[in-house]
């Protein structure tokens, strides 16, 4: 049982770094066009939200609403890079570029090859979340001293969104299918953790539902660390993250095994 | 533990039922080009992929390079230099970065690449290629840089699948040329193709493939001449089935496959005077290839 598993588990722990470094050398030629692309939209959200309803609402929990917002939008932009990176780019590589198939020709292992690819989908995460920390912080919405708090949690958010949408990814028979799990699991999470308006305003039931999604304990950790509040119930948000990424990523290694090694 | 470059022994492989390789068993020496030659869907690629440990076999034994597979197919693959069936190299990349890139994976530093990358390149012919982007070279160029990248790690077992498929004449017998370098240097190859003329050219034995079954096998020109050891003539132009009786007596076996009637003859003489008056038949005499042998065998061609 152990030795059937053992190929789509990672062989050691510096392995997936090959791969890591693959995907930053294919980056690095598009780097520019890539940011501008990846930050556009969170950002004219952050603007266009903030500016227009934030003359409406005014503030929100002892905070302008922009403020306030900015902290969702990083959260957002993580779960938002993280998940893209994945379901096409690291689809397209699996799928239609038969890189992995290169790869697995190779002393690396299935679990190398998952893990290199969660670990930069993380990291194209922790640049997106990152850039817009840095505007909130430049523009007054956020505490530049909170920014060594919140990357670590951006990070982090970005490696759970990559682990799960990597499940997403191994059961997609082909990248059509891929709409169903924006459109039915990420948006309707966007709007129940707590990203756009605070979740006090959501029905009980729904606060209850919500509390157990992996961008609440994201915006939970990265809300209080921009506006330079003390982070309640640090251990529990991390754990609950922690657990939302390994498990994906041991479901998602198995059935790319059942896929990709039959 | 084995001596052998490949060891498989009584290996079976299933998908939905349907048999890929059936009880296959077969030993590759080091040093040796090794063939499996099959028409499509005969099993050759399963089979590179069951000595890559990339699939698991159902029944039997893989060893290659002295480690067990697919348990220990890391440790093997270690020594293994591959040439897939379709290119998959990183084409937004250059070539010279694809060497660094996989590399890598052997855990080879960026210094050791560096130092590899001159000889790899000359060795394909892509010296004033390096710095290209890999999506503007010709497909001979491609393959013959898969070929480069299989070689990063300075493999003792090259599994090579296909790995003239869609070249042009010319890219086909370079890519050969270098092929018989490596073999010189020796290398152990694997090879599986459906050209005849590659198994011929290139192998010291070959395993002949048909629904995962070994139907033959042997040197090329040892198992050409215990299943034909004759001269043959192809007829076309007439329906072969009508020609058959006709030329019956003078020929040792004939064969009808599509259009074409194939007569193995000694005295190929006797077959053209009997057809003398047919002005509309075309025959083409010939020495006897892999193709009759495996259409002895099967009873159908190899070309799809």
């Amino acid at each position: 049982m152990w030795q059937r598993f053992a190929p789509a588990l990672p062989a050691n722990p510096w392995n997936w770094i090959s791969v890591w470094r693959r995907n930053f050398l294919v980056w690095r030629k598009v780097a520019l066009a890539s940011i501008l692309g990846n930050l556009a939209e969170p950002m004219s959200s952050l603007f266009g939200l903030g500016f227009g309803l934030g003359m409406i609402i005014g503030g929100v929990e002892g905070t302008s609403y922009i403020s306030f917002l900015a902290a969702g939008m990083v959260a957002a932009s993580a779960m938002v890079s993280a998940t893209f990176e994945t379901i096409y780019a690291a689809y397209a590589r699996m799928q239609t570029n038969c890189t992995w198939d290169a790869v697995l020709c190779t002393p690396l292992t299935l679990g190398d090859i998952v893990l290199g690819e969660v670990a930069w989908a993380a990291s194209k995460a922790l640049l997106a979340g990152t850039a817009i920390t840095i505007v909130a912080a430049g523009l007054g919405y956020a505490e530049w001293s909170s920014i060594p708090y919140a990357l670590p949690a951006i990070a982090l958010t970005g490696v759970t969104f990559a682990s799960l949408a990597m499940v997403v990814s191994a059961l997609a028979p082909s990248h059509d299918y891929f709409i169903f799990y924006q459109s039915l699991i990420l948006t309707p999470m966007m709007y129940l953790s707590g990203t756009i308006f605070p979740m006090s305003q959501l029905p009980g039931s729904f606060q209850r539902i919500a509390a157990l999604l992996p961008l609440t304990h994201s915006v939970d950790l990265i809300r209080p660390a921009m506006l330079g509040r003390p982070i309640e119930s640090v251990g529990l948000h991390v754990g609950a993250l922690f657990i939302y990424a390994a498990l994906p990523f041991l479901i998602a290694a198995a059935l790319l095994r059942q896929r990709l090694m039959r | 533990m084995s001596t052998a470059a490949v060891d498989l022994f009584e290996v079976s492989k299933s998908y939905n039922d349907r048999v890929v390789v059936d009880a296959l068993s077969f030993t590759v020496s080091p040093g040796e080009c090794f063939g499996l030659l099959g028409p499509n869907g005969a099993g050759k690629s399963t089979l590179a992929r069951l000595i890559l440990g990339v699939a698991s076999p159902d029944a039997g034994k893989i060893c290659v390079l002295g480690e067990p597979v697919p348990t220990h197919a890391r440790l093997a693959r270690r020594g293994i230099g591959v040439v897939p069936q379709f290119d998959n190299l990183d084409l937004q990349l250059t070539v010279r970065e694809n060497l660094l890139v996989f590399g890598r994976y052997f855990a080879m530093s960026a210094a050791e690449v560096k130092a590899v990358t001159p000889s790899l390149l000359e060795f394909a012919r892509l010296e004033n290629k390096a710095d290209a982007r890999v999506g503007q070279l010709s497909g001979g160029m491609k393959r013959r840089l898969t070929l480069a990248r299989a070689l990063i790690n300075d493999p003792q077992l090259l599994v090579l699948d296909e790995p003239t498929t869609g070249l042009d004449p010319h890219g086909r017998h370079l890519i050969w040329e270098r092929l018989r370098a490596l073999l010189a240097r020796g290398k152990t190859i694997l090879l599986t193709t459906h050209f005849m003329e590659e198994a011929e050219r290139l192998c010291d034995r070959l395993c002949v493939l048909e629904h995962g079954r070994k139907i033959a096998e042997g040197r090329p020109h040892a198992l050409i001449e215990q299943q034909i050891g004759c001269q043959v003539i192809e007829i076309y132009g007439g329906n072969p089935h009508e020609l058959l009786p006709l030329v019956r007596p003078q020929v040792q076996r004939a064969e009808v496959s599509g259009e074409t009637l194939f007569c193995y003859v000694t005295d190929p003489e006797q077959v053209r005077v009997r057809l003398a008056d047919r002005t509309d038949l075309r025959l083409l005499q010939r020495p006897p290839n892999l193709e009759d042998v495996f259409l002895r065998l099967t009873g159908r061609e190899m070309k799809d």
